[in-house]
């Protein structure tokens, strides 16, 4: 493992230097979800957006629409000499291996997903630790001992958030009942508030006083429902507080932008490298939020607390068990 | 002036009036295109170029058309039985799990010469076991078969969901995806194919499961016209009591035509999972059980009108993803749009246009038998 990881560094370290700054002709393929899911592949648009405006210079963009759209989309970018190709959602790195490995001499940035090859850069997050983190926040925010958590489509990605928030909320008590549901089985599951809402009333009559949604737009029912009932609601991947300030206890932060922005940033000045980046707490890649939105509903206690445990995971003290390593969520 | 029973020449009612359809629609487009500012000749340009301009483009172009022409196929046999399937989503999916299941078993052990046929079959038994099910509800409990199969979508999703997340995926890896087949499973690729006899074409997910579409197609068009059940499905599909009389049973009519109607989903799966992508995943069948309905409608249920259409449908995909892909204005959901137009104006308003063509013919017609001989 290290030995192939030393050769995709010395590989990388011989290719890198092709490209002068400022003459790349960056591109980015978005998933299904689509650029304005005011979640995940809308984190990546800001992050390119601050690129464009920062840097002056344009990208190519798609938004692919089925599964075999997505070699296709990559690869049209390739050939017409795209340089770097940012890839966004797990699903991409199947199609991305095939397309790197033709293109040896581009360079691939792929955000979820791991490829490893000597042209491709791999970023993923530790979504269990921010998960972690407002688990505990929500466990001490909740008066009847009681949180809930909203899924969207089912897949392990999504159970490594519920596992993660589940250990945060028994951390700060083990008497803490959590609650789980997702959304469904098919994509729509990502973009359904109406069944999102309908969920969390669910929860809300079940005894839940504070629901965490990773549901991308499914999301926004669910915290809506928590404005209507009085209860709390806390928002994923984006800052997502503005939407109702007062009942957004707070936002699990996943940096999709940083790291879309960096892909591309890095290019510019030469200094991107493949390899694979894992961005947790201590990369500052995952956090929560806490703004004027919010301070209000985030007592000292609590953000004594939840520095605290963000300090342990930094430090190694506490673990936060990563669902998919054994697609169980034992802790 | 009721217009509907006066016949028109063939070549105006299958060729015509579509063409004219497609010219209405690509108007409205246009339209659109004008209102956001985008040359509509260019885009129409960039439309027909992107999916006929290169090997690759007409590559993809055709990848499309063979899963639109199974689709079309499923939604077409049932209909000529008087029923309507909207499950052929759920049935290529089940069928895709079909694939995956033989060939996770399998592929270590038999060669390719036995491997394909088995996968084909196992296609084709799993998407006709789904259709099955509602089938026999329809048939001996009344349960209407637009709502068992719509519902049998959902249930397949989550079957599949299931199984990929829980079962079938690949341990250790982030996508709910099955490992991928030996080489021996694989559906040789249509580059590859035309390698052998020294063509040389760009890579694309254009597979043989092409010809094997085509062979569907001449497969229906026997047994819908040319044999004994055929003839029992379209009287049962035309009236059931007449068709009780003569002796046929509407039950075991609505059970084969809906087998038949779920293998050809089924098929779908074929060109997916045994030709590109090798390995079971999560929602390959993209929509197009759904678009199959579309595609039948367009064709008139006959297997050279659904050859047609998939090949339209087939542009629009390919075609339309270029012209998101070029044209930065034109996003996917505008290309939808455009797609959605097509399908408004040859399907749901495909006889709009047909008393006026037939005003048009009527007068010329006058026109020939009134002038002197």
């Amino acid at each position: 493992m290290t030995i192939s990881r030393l050769g995709v560094i010395a590989g990388m370290l011989l290719s890198a230097s092709v490209a002068t700054a400022a003459d790349i002709t960056p591109a980015v393929v978005f998933d299904m979800g689509g650029k304005f899911d005011k979640s995940f592949n809308q984190g990546v648009y800001d992050g390119v957006e601050r690129f464009k405006a920062e840097s002056g210079i344009e990208y190519r963009e798609f938004e692919v629409t089925n599964e075999t759209q997505r070699e296709q989309a990559i690869r049209r970018m390739a050939q017409r000499g795209a340089n770097p190709i940012l890839g966004v959602g797990f699903a991409q790195a199947g199609p991305m291996e095939t397309v790197a490995k033709e293109f040896p001499d581009v360079k691939f940035t792929l955000i979820d997903g791991v490829v490893d090859l000597p042209n491709v850069q791999s970023v993923v997050f530790k979504e269990q630790e921010g998960s972690f983190l407002v688990g505990l926040l929500a466990a001490m925010a909740s008066s009847n001992q009681s949180v809930g958590f909203v899924g969207g489509m089912d897949i392990p990605l999504i159970r490594r958030f519920a596992c993660g928030f589940e250990q945060g909320a028994k951390h700060a008590s083990a008497q803490v009942d959590v609650v789980q549901n997702m959304t469904g089985t098919t994509p729509s599951a990502w973009n359904d508030p109406g069944r999102g809402s309908e969920l969390a009333k669910g929860q809300f009559d079940r005894g839940v006083d504070v629901i965490y949604a990773a549901a991308g737009g499914t999301g926004v029912g669910v915290y809506q429902a928590a404005k209507d009932g009085g209860k709390l609601a806390i928002g994923v991947d984006s800052n997502q507080n503005y939407l109702h300030p007062g009942t957004m206890l707070t936002s699990m932060l996943k940096r999709v932008d940083v790291a879309a922005y960096n892909a591309f940033k890095d290019a510019m000045n030469d200094t991107w490298e493949p390899g694979m980046k894992v961005l947790g707490l201590a990369e500052e890649g995952v956090g929560w939020a806490l703004d004027e939105n919010n301070e209000s509903l985030i007592t000292d206690e609590m953000k004594a607390a939840v520095d605290a445990a963000a300090a342990s995971i930094v430090a190694g003290d506490i673990t936060v068990h990563d669902y998919m390593s054994d697609n169980t969520c034992t802790y | 002036m009721n217009t509907s029973s006066i016949a028109l020449p063939a070549w105006m009612e299958i060729g015509l009036i579509p063409v004219l359809n497609i010219i209405m629609a690509l108007f409205f487009a246009g339209l659109i295109m004008l209102a956001i500012g985008v040359n509509p000749l260019q885009a129409v340009g960039i439309m027909i170029n992107g999916a006929f301009g290169y090997d690759e483009a007409i590559g993809y172009t055709l990848y499309y058309t063979t899963n639109f022409i199974f689709t079309g196929l499923a939604v077409a046999v049932a209909f000529h039985a008087s029923l309507f399937n909207i499950g052929g989503e759920g049935q290529a999916y089940i069928g895709g799990l079909g694939v995956g299941l033989v060939f996770l078993l399998l592929d270590k052990y038999l060669p390719a010469v036995l491997l394909i046929p088995i996968g084909i079959m196992a296609a084709g038994l799993f998407g006709a076991a789904w259709a099955f099910i509602p089938a026999w509800l329809q048939a001996h409990r009344g349960s209407h078969i637009v709502i068992t199969t719509i519902m049998f979508n959902f249930i397949a999703a989550s079957i599949m969901v299931y199984l990929l997340v829980n079962v079938l995926i690949k341990p250790g890896q982030m996508s709910p995806e099955s490992r991928v087949f030996d080489e021996s499973a694989w559906l040789p690729f249509m580059h590859e194919f035309l390698g052998w006899f020294g063509v040389v074409v760009t890579r694309t997910p254009l597979n043989l499961s092409l010809f094997f579409a085509l062979f569907c197609c001449f497969g229906v068009w026997i047994y819908i016209w040319r044999t004994r059940w055929g003839y029992e499905l379209r009287t049962a599909g035309h009236s059931e009591h007449a068709a009780r009389y003569a002796g046929i049973k509407p039950k075991t009519v609505v059970i084969s035509a809906m087998c038949v109607s779920g293998a050809l989903a089924g098929f779908v799966a074929v060109n997916e999972i045994m030709g590109v992508h090798h390995r079971l995943l999560l929602n390959f069948t993209a929509g197009y059980g759904f678009t199959g309905i579309a595609v039948s409608l367009m064709g008139r249920n006959h297997p050279v009108g659904i050859i047609m259409a998939s090949l339209l449908f087939g542009v629009l995909y390919q075609g339309g993803a270029e012209l998101a892909f070029e044209i930065p204005k034109i996003t996917r959901e505008m290309v939808v749009a455009i797609q959605g137009l097509i399908i408004l104006f040859s399907g749901a308003l495909a006889l709009m246009l047909r008393p006026w063509v037939v005003k048009v013919y009527l007068k010329f017609k006058s026109a020939d038998t009134l002038a002197p001989a």
